[in-house]
């Protein structure tokens, strides 16, 4: 019974409290809960800010800049989101400043509308409407590709993921990288970026739909019907 | 956009991610199981883009580096000792 709660106490000083507790005892300068944070969340920022900026030295800062930031506002944090989200959101800020910063512009493809042109599947997989028997039927099938869930996580389908999330426009790259590669919730994603849910669904139906693509061409899985 | 006839392959593939996100009309959603019920092709598209998901969820992460972890912590002392 006593070595339960001593286990019980000790279990205690993980960050289990709530969010502003939290944020108060990294406010009050707790070393262990702040290594906590930033040993659970850091691999977070980085993937965040490699979906910015290709250069993994310039992530590393991104993700230093951001814990500084972090505390610098740590006061202002008002527990209208989850700690981790809002410091999330700062670490886009972040990685947003230094790719503009870098680029000395902000990118073409990040000031085009969310919504607008059609899907991102090739026209020539589908029927046109005028087709006889079956408009906008499949014309190029997709095959299965290996069952095995091994082949699909081997080197090499990682490096064509990789290569295809790394060549969407970024704010695809922002949404697949919250959502996918990150586990995050919907609604924690549209915080973070702010982006409404139907918007953040777009985005994120159109970089899936771009990934699938890749990985369909590295299995040379299609067939015409 | 709610229709009440057949939903053609083209339109499917567009509401993936809505139907995994359970954000479709429940007429779309009868719709879009039915469609996949009937069509082999959608359903390998549906499979898919379910492995696609799966898979991207399982990628490696990448830690902060030691000496990096080493500086945070090193700016946190100091940022508390500017604060007392």
């Amino acid at each position: 019974m006593l070595q339960r709660s001593a286990r019980g106490v000790t279990a205690g000083t993980a960050p289990s409290a709530g969010d502003e507790a939290l944020a108060r005892a990294l406010s009050a300068g707790d070393e262990e809960r702040f290594a906590h944070v930033v040993d659970a969340w850091s691999p977070a920022i980085l993937a965040l800010a490699l979906a910015r900026l290709r250069d993994r030295e310039a992530a590393q800062e991104v993700v230093q800049q951001t814990w500084l930031e972090v505390l610098r506002g740590i006061e202002r944090f008002e527990g209208r989101s989850s700690l981790r989200t809002w410091v999330l959101g700062i670490a886009l800020n972040v990685a947003r400043e230094r790719s503009r910063a870098a680029a000395r512009s902000v990118p073409f493809s990040e000031m085009g509308p969310v919504v607008g042109d059609g899907g991102v599947l090739p026209e020539d997989r589908f029927e046109p409407a005028g087709h006889p028997h079956a408009p906008h039927h499949w014309a190029i099938g997709p095959t299965r590709w290996p069952s095995a869930e091994d082949e699909l996580l081997s080197g090499e389908t990682r490096r064509v993921i990789l290569d295809a999330v790394a060549a969407l426009p970024a704010r695809q790259r922002e949404v697949i990288t919250l959502r996918d590669i990150l586990g995050c919730s919907a609604g924690e994603a549209c915080t973070a970026l702010g982006l409404s849910d139907a918007n953040q669904r777009v985005l994120l139906h159109r970089a899936r739909t771009r990934v699938r693509l890749a990985l369909e061409g590295y299995f040379g899985a299609t067939e015409p019907t | 956009m709610t229709h009440n006839g057949h939903m053609p392959c083209r339109e499917l593939v567009e509401l993936v991610t809505d139907y995994f996100e359970d954000r479709l009309a429940p007429t779309d959603r009868a719709r879009f199981e039915q469609h996949i019920g009937e069509c082999g092709y959608c359903g390998t598209y549906l499979e898919q883009m379910r492995q696609t998901v799966r898979v991207l969820g399982r990628l490696p992460e990448e830690s902060l580096s030691p000496e990096a972890r080493d500086a945070l912590l090193t700016a946190f002392r100091g940022w508390r000792r500017s604060r007392l």
